[in-house]
């Protein structure tokens, strides 16, 4: 068993892929007997529709919109996670380096709409591009910011760095907005149409009465967090520059004497967060297709959420606390208003979320996974 | 005149405002065992901490082996030949034994000299070994030490420092870890130790210094240090 278990394929691939699939089969099946249970009870109160027949025939598109946006705020919760577990420092301009990101990737795209040669050009490829693109300039501007704003105030008392990442959220926040305005004209930057995802390619799963519609947009997203998250697993846990960052993470001044430059590593930690959180911006435009300076703010939010909710400095923490806020919204937004004959709508969805989170959070403070900065991911 | 591989210059450290090293100068020749006694708050630790660069003195100058090191990083520091086992053994406790070992080969990519360096350490300390795969933070206080020393022999520093490596250990342990210094030190490695146990400390040591807030009031070889009334009434507990 040791040898099959220290072999890299499965440390690296099976491992973290499993963890995942568990995570979404546990917190997907835990929610839909929760759901389809108080359909039974509650059959007989609702009137116009069968009930259960609703909730059920709903289902697959709740589970898998609720993984989309999960895997979004996974992704970006790994951004926080890592600096909170590198310098535990919350760092809240994150949320901008993700609109950054995606500003980015639309950006990059109505570029080549303007030039006439997006309707011309694989769509897989200019994704790939716009999300490249949206990495480096984010992992770079995430490094830029720690090194202007957060750096100088690394032996200062807990709450000015903080100040200074609220600060460093509106000053950016304002200079897309100043750059939109210049070049563009307006604040929204709205993705070109191009290539044929919207063209639903169709999974159909038997036995359920309407097939269920999956975007090839949506498996794409899937597909690039996945990959970018067993990456990230194998850079932490396989490699001599992630043991660096985990002794870093666990005792900065002995890592130091370890001959390790702990400043290097702490910037390695903002370039791959701010990477990550721009790739996960791009994807988030490719979904949402209209952005704004400000659209960072929400999915900011709930992936510090997502991150607190996984208990925060750990990585596969943010993994599960972002799976399962992000199935707790879908859950919310799709049965709240069939549940409750209207009376609340799916705008009510984060009082959901949230209303869960503090239960969950009042029984367990330091998480679902506890705190345990600097541990294997 | 054996060669001078440490020269402190009459360092001043600070904490902000408080004057924790006021004018520390000391210097360790090749093969040599120097001990740093002390009370506590002494400064002792801070003159480590300061010559492997975890903080830089305001004035005053540190020289390694002909290298001006007084302003360089500690990561600089490590790499020109200086071990360190802070106090408290700094262990990272979610890394593998075996992890804690690669750390204190950070700066060296050569893969075959490091798996024999980790042999050899597995050679002076051989409870290590069977705890290879275990996690630093669930190991005894004894074997934490062992870690921690054979962590930084990785490095085969040109000096090791030692802070308090006595601290917290049952007697036998720190007879074991003595052992383990004096061994090493026949061995060719230069040792700058700091001890609360003065006794231990002078009986290994070749010669000593006695710091007392931030001064260094007495500097003699050991067995002289071991007969000078003050310390024998201060640290030796001979009245």
């Amino acid at each position: 068993m040791k040898t099959f278990t220290s072999n890299p394929f499965y440390k690296f691939i099976i491992f973290p892929v499993g963890q995942m699939l568990a995570f979404i089969l546990g917190a997907g099946t835990l929610l839909s007997v929760i759901i389809i249970l108080l359909a039974y009870i509650f059959r007989g109160s609702v009137t116009n529709l069968d009930l259960v027949e609703r909730t059920i025939t709903i289902l697959p598109k709740v589970l898998i919109d609720g993984i989309t946006i999960g895997f979004v705020y996974a992704t970006i919760a790994l951004g926080y996670t890592m600096v909170y577990g590198v310098l535990e420092f919350i760092n809240f301009s994150h949320s901008e380096i993700f609109m950054v990101g995606g500003v980015v990737g639309v950006e990059l795209l109505r570029y080549f709409d303007a030039q006439g040669s997006l309707a011309t050009m694989n769509e897989y490829v200019v994704i790939g591009m716009a999300i490249v693109l949206g990495m480096v300039i984010a992992g770079g501007l995430a490094v830029t910011v720690e090194r202007i704003a957060y750096k100088p105030l690394r032996g200062a008392p807990r709450l000015v760095p903080l100040i200074s990442a609220i600060g460093m959220s509106f000053i950016l926040q304002d200079a897309v907005r100043l750059i939109l305005g210049l070049t563009t004209g307006e604040f929204n930057v709205i993705l070109p149409q191009f290539g044929t995802f919207d063209e639903f390619q169709i999974l159909t799963i038997p036995g359920i009465a309407n097939a269920v519609q999956i975007q090839n947009k949506t498996i794409l997203l899937i597909a690039v967090t996945v990959m970018m998250l067993v990456g990230l697993n194998f850079l932490v846990n396989g490699t001599k520059i992630g043991k660096a960052i985990r002794a870093v993470a666990q005792d900065r001044p002995t890592a130091s004497l370890m001959g390790i430059n702990v400043n290097l590593i702490i910037s390695l930690t903002f370039l791959i967060g701010g990477a990550l959180g721009g790739a996960a911006g791009v994807l988030f435009a490719l979904k949402v297709t209209r952005l704004d300076p400000f659209v960072g703010f929400f999915p900011g939010l709930k992936a510090f959420t997502a991150a607190v909710l996984g208990g925060i400095g750990n990585l596969t923490g943010a993994l599960l606390g972002g799976l399962v806020l992000g199935l707790l919204e879908s859950f919310g937004a799709s049965y709240l208003g069939i549940f409750t004959e209207g009376a609340f709508g799916a705008e009510y969805k984060d009082i959901l979320a949230f209303a869960i989170l503090i239960i969950i959070l009042i029984f367990r403070p330091s998480g679902l996974l506890g705190q345990t900065v600097g541990q294997k991911a | 005149m054996a060669k001078k591989i440490l020269e402190v210059n009459d360092i001043h450290s600070y904490y902000g405002h408080i004057h924790a090293l006021k004018g520390i100068s000391l210097y360790v020749e090749e093969g040599e065992i120097v001990s740093l006694i002390g009370s506590n708050g002494a400064g002792k630790s801070t003159t480590l901490r300061t010559i492997s660069g975890l903080m830089h003195p305001r004035s005053g100058s540190i020289n390694l082996g002909g290298t001006d090191i007084t302003h360089m990083e500690p990561h600089i520091i490590v790499s020109n030949g200086v071990g360190h086992v802070p106090e408290g053994r700094g262990i990272f406790p979610k890394l593998s034994v075996r992890e804690n070992l690669d750390m204190g080969a950070y700066t060296i990519n050569d893969t075959p000299k490091n798996s024999e360096r980790i042999e050899q350490v597995f050679t002076l300390f051989p409870r290590l070994k069977e705890r290879v795969d275990q996690y630093g933070g669930t190991l005894s206080g004894g074997e934490q030490q062992m870690l921690a020393i054979g962590r930084s022999l990785m490095l085969n520093p040109r000096i090791l420092m030692l802070d308090e490596p006595s601290m917290g250990l049952a007697p036998v342990l720190v007879e074991l870890i003595f052992d383990i210094i004096k061994k090493l030190n026949k061995d060719g490695t230069t040792i700058l130790l700091v001890e609360q146990n003065a006794q231990m400390a002078l009986s290994i040591a070749h010669r000593g210094y006695v710091l007392q807030t931030g001064n260094i009031v007495l500097t003699d070889t050991a067995d002289k240090l071991k007969k000078n009334e003050m310390v024998q009434k201060s640290y030796l507990g001979i009245e």
